[in-house]
């Protein structure tokens, strides 16, 4: 039998001493960061070269300090401050620190007392709470640390630990989901829209969202006018932190009550309800602080030479193309990812990460690879993340590419920036792809062969580029928008306009188009590894020929909600392949196919055709290619799980003949990109019986699927 | 900020006068913790609470978390436009029965026991 439960009172509830009229006492180191504890709140901050440390407390909101307590030197253990303060009232409390030290940038000392800086550990941020409101440009200090309730109600909620190769990932950016005028949301562009859009989701079949990034960062970074249009451009896609422990403020209805975290807290909720995990988008491979001539937010007042990687006279190295490198092999830096991640796996129930230019995560302090980076192994063994996905973008701006080469502790996986290139090439026609495809599709052996076919997170698109309509609609960039005379964003996109460039009244145009993107698709979702699929797309979202829209806060980057209805056949057409996916366990294996029959199969798990069954043209002028499933005793019931897939760039059709599939089975057709819409898709068993040549269509893929008969 | 308790049936109304906010909160969370009956249903009137902040809105979880383990429910009377907004984004509207009076929330209640003793089996006896 249980004892009534009570809180106890603890003998440290009490101050020991007084500073500037508060009841202080010596804090606890662990953990950094503001800490509710009984009576008040403890402060802990590390801090290797500091001379002294001065709290600085506010009122919200208010521009002079409330109070500034000096931490006595007695309160110091190590390079950690800490100190407990009681009486304060906590919801109204807002807090940074003046940091003494030397200013030697030479050996990579910035400290300046004549700022406060924000607590990097800080899990609640203010001063950016309602989006794209303007600052107050004459304010000292700017994001503005704040205490958080970790108290959610999580209502029994758990990550749900779905395997990865039956994720189907979605990539989306959390404002420009809802912030249409037409989402129909209440609370547009906000965590709560997100929620209003589950039920969307769901239908689509993902089961992953992956949210571009959510931690605090400053839209008004690097914001300006553009000229020739007018528009006020924001750092609309944020990789660039502010603080990495706060959700972005200005993403919540309830940022100016300051419950984002509950906000943020109740989209994850619902979206484990709806069977859907949610993947996070993290940059740790700089900060927003930039080069030596940035703001100072936090670490470079903080402790400069241990967060950033210097070059030898005191320099930022500039490994992201964004002004500096965090220095993430650093053990302090890295004690601090961990902790990061620690939080949001445990406090938010995230299901997994993406990290930016991960790349960078692989270099020493000194910017040189390293072989077994620190940072990487220990999050790859760490208890807290261990059921979470670790995605790498596996290259970085100083040009080291991973893709392929990651190191990875049997645990990483990475986006498949050759997947991407290779559809691409090939869905618009270039020669010489067919045997590149042949390997994308199988989950990429070349580069995974030991790690799993989960180790590729293939894509066609992503925030990044083009949009897939963007990408059959256009030969070249058009970003006259950015304001940078069209000069930004990727000239590499592998894309074709189908004969028109932009929006057409040219039908025969439109429909290329429309048949392209349900190519796409297709191969996505018919290739092993986790497909990833850029939001918008499934409704020819366009951006205007724009491949870099990271500025724009505007109908340019928000989700079009009235696509859903003037796109619906090939929204139709992508919720059915998703499903089909989901249907079909022999295209969610976790291991490569086998190049030869397992026991008791009549065929190898995949083999390779072309318009004659088991006469692949591997040619480099070859632009079609036919390959066939066969899971053997893969399918829920246990029999035979069996696909063929024909794709054909040429701009001819072709006849192709499927292989023979042994007695008691034949082939039902299940997609075809050439028919228009319902035809496109036939759901299960209501597909016609097919024998005998087919024909590909110019430009299209043809799916079957193995029916038993007998 | 003043509390008043009222029992209307088995259902124990509080009503809530003033500003909730982290200033009152505490001294508010103890009064309602020792007016919570140890059985029955709570509603919680804050139509004449002119601001309510986020640590306020806490003491209406705390109760719901309360009520919970003794079986019960809670009801909201007089939520502002601004507070049912913030309840539904953070989730946590559902936890409440909610209504626009205490006639109302009273009567949702009731019906809410009748459902109760109408579900419940007769007791066989051999």
């Amino acid at each position: 039998m249980s004892s009534p439960y009570y809180v106890r009172d603890r003998i440290d509830s009490f101050p020991t001493e007084t500073i500037e009229g508060y009841g202080v006492r010596p804090g606890r180191s662990m953990p950094f960061g503001a800490t509710l504890v009984p009576g008040g709140v403890n402060f802990s901050i590390y801090s290797g070269r500091a001379t002294g440390m001065t709290l600085v407390l506010y009122r919200r909101g208010e521009e002079e300090p409330l109070a500034e307590l000096p931490v006595p030197e007695s309160f110091r253990i190590g390079g950690v401050w800490a100190m407990t303060v009681f009486g304060l009232d906590y919801e109204d409390l807002e807090y940074g620190y003046r940091v003494t030290g030397p200013n030697q940038p030479a050996i990579g000392d910035r400290f300046d007392p004549s700022k406060v800086i924000s607590d990097p550990y800080a899990k609640n941020l203010g001063g950016r709470d309602v989006w794209g409101e303007e600052p107050d440009w004459t304010r000292q200090y700017s994001h503005r640390s704040r205490l958080a309730f970790d108290d959610f109600d999580w209502d029994g909620d758990v990550p749900l630990r779905i395997a990865p190769d039956d994720l189907v990932v979605y990539e989306a950016h959390l404002r420009g989901y809802t912030r249409h005028p037409n989402s129909g949301v209440t609370n547009p562009g906000t965590y709560a829209g997100l929620v209003e859009k589950i039920p969307y989701l769901k239908e689509l079949g993902v089961n992953c969202v992956e949210l571009l990034p959510v931690f605090e960062f400053d839209e008004w970074e690097n914001s300006r006018v553009n000229e020739e249009t007018g528009e006020r451009l924001f750092n609309y896609w944020g990789y660039s932190q502010v603080g990495f422990f706060a959700p972005k403020a200005g993403f919540a209805a309830t940022g100016p009550l300051g419950m984002q975290c509950d906000e943020f807290k109740n989209l994850v909720r619902e979206m484990h309800r709806a069977g859907i995990e949610v993947m996070l988008d993290v940059v740790f491979n700089h900060t927003a602080e930039g080069n030596e001539f940035g703001p100072t937010i936090s670490f470079r007042g903080l402790d400069n030479a241990t967060y950033y990687m210097l070059t030898p006279d005191g320099y930022y190295y500039n490994f992201s193309g964004t002004g500096n490198s965090f220095n993430c092999n650093n053990p302090v830096v890295r004690d601090f990812i961990l902790s990061c991640l620690r939080y949001w796996a445990s406090e938010y129930h995230i299901d997994g990460f993406r990290f930016d230019l991960a790349a960078i995560l692989g270099r020493d302090q000194n910017g040189a690879p390293l072989p077994n980076p620190p940072l990487l192994e220990a999050l790859a063994y760490d208890p807290v993340l261990r059921d979470c996905k670790l995605v790498a973008e596996a290259w970085d701006a100083g040009g080291l590419y991973e893709v392929g080469s990651f190191p990875n502790y049997q645990r990483w996986s990475e986006w498949n920036g050759k997947y991407r290139d290779c559809v691409r090439k090939f869905l618009k026609g270039e020669v010489g792809q067919i045997g590149e495809l042949a390997t994308r599709v199988a989950g990429s052996p070349d580069l995974y062969k030991h790690r799993g076919c989960h180790a590729s997170v293939n894509f066609v698109t992503c925030h990044d580029g083009f949009t897939l309509y963007d990408m059959v609609a256009y030969n070249g960039k058009h970003n006259e928008a950015n304001g940078e005379h069209n000069n930004d964003g990727s000239n590499d996109n592998d894309s074709w306009n189908c004969g028109a460039e932009g929006p057409t009244g040219d039908a025969e145009v439109n429909r290329l188009r429309n048949r392209q993107m349900k190519n796409a698709f297709a191969l996505l979702l018919n290739s092993r590894g986790i497909p990833m699929v850029l939001a918008g797309d499934e409704i020819a979202r366009t951006q205007g020929g724009n491949n870099n829209a990271y500025c724009h806060d505007s109908e340019l980057s928000w989700f079009d909600w009235a696509k859903v209805e003037e796109n619906a056949d090939l929204l139709r057409f992508v919720r059915n392949m998703i499903s089909f996916r989901a249907r079909h366990p022999v295209l969610r294996c976790p291991h490569h196919p086998y190049g030869s029959p397992p026991a008791g199969s009549p065929f190898p798990e995949i083999s390779w055709h072309g318009t004659y069954p088991w006469a692949p043209d591997w040619s480099g002028d070859s632009r079609l290619l036919a390959f066939m499933w066969y899971g053997h005793g893969l399918a829920d019931d246990g029999g035979d799980d069996i696909l063929y897939v024909a794709t054909n760039a040429h701009w001819d059709p072709h006849e192709v003949l499927p292989p023979t599939l042994p007695p008691g089975w034949s082939w039902e057709l299940t997609a075809d990109t050439a028919a228009d819409s319902p035809n496109d898709f036939h759901p299960d068993g209501e597909g016609p019986s097919v024998g005998g040549p087919l024909t590909l269509g110019a430009r299209s893929t043809l799916i079957l699927t193995g029916r038993r008969t007998q | 900020m003043n509390i008043h308790k009222r029992m209307a049936g088995s259902v124990c109304v509080i009503s809530l006068d003033g500003k909730l906010d982290s200033h009152t909160t505490p001294a508010v969370h103890s009064a309602m913790v020792e007016l919570l009956p140890a059985g029955g249903q709570v509603l919680l009137d804050f139509t004449k609470v002119a601001c309510m902040s986020g640590d306020g809105l806490r003491t209406a979880l705390v109760v719901y978390r309360q009520a919970q383990g003794l079986d019960s429910s809670v009801a909201l009377v007089g939520l502002s436009d601004d507070l049912r907004n913030v309840l539904t984004a953070t989730g946590y509207l559902d936890f409440f029965v909610v209504a626009e009076t205490v006639a109302d929330a009273l009567a949702t209640l009731q019906d809410e026991v009748a459902e109760e003793l109408a579900d419940e089996q007769p007791v066989l006896r051999a």
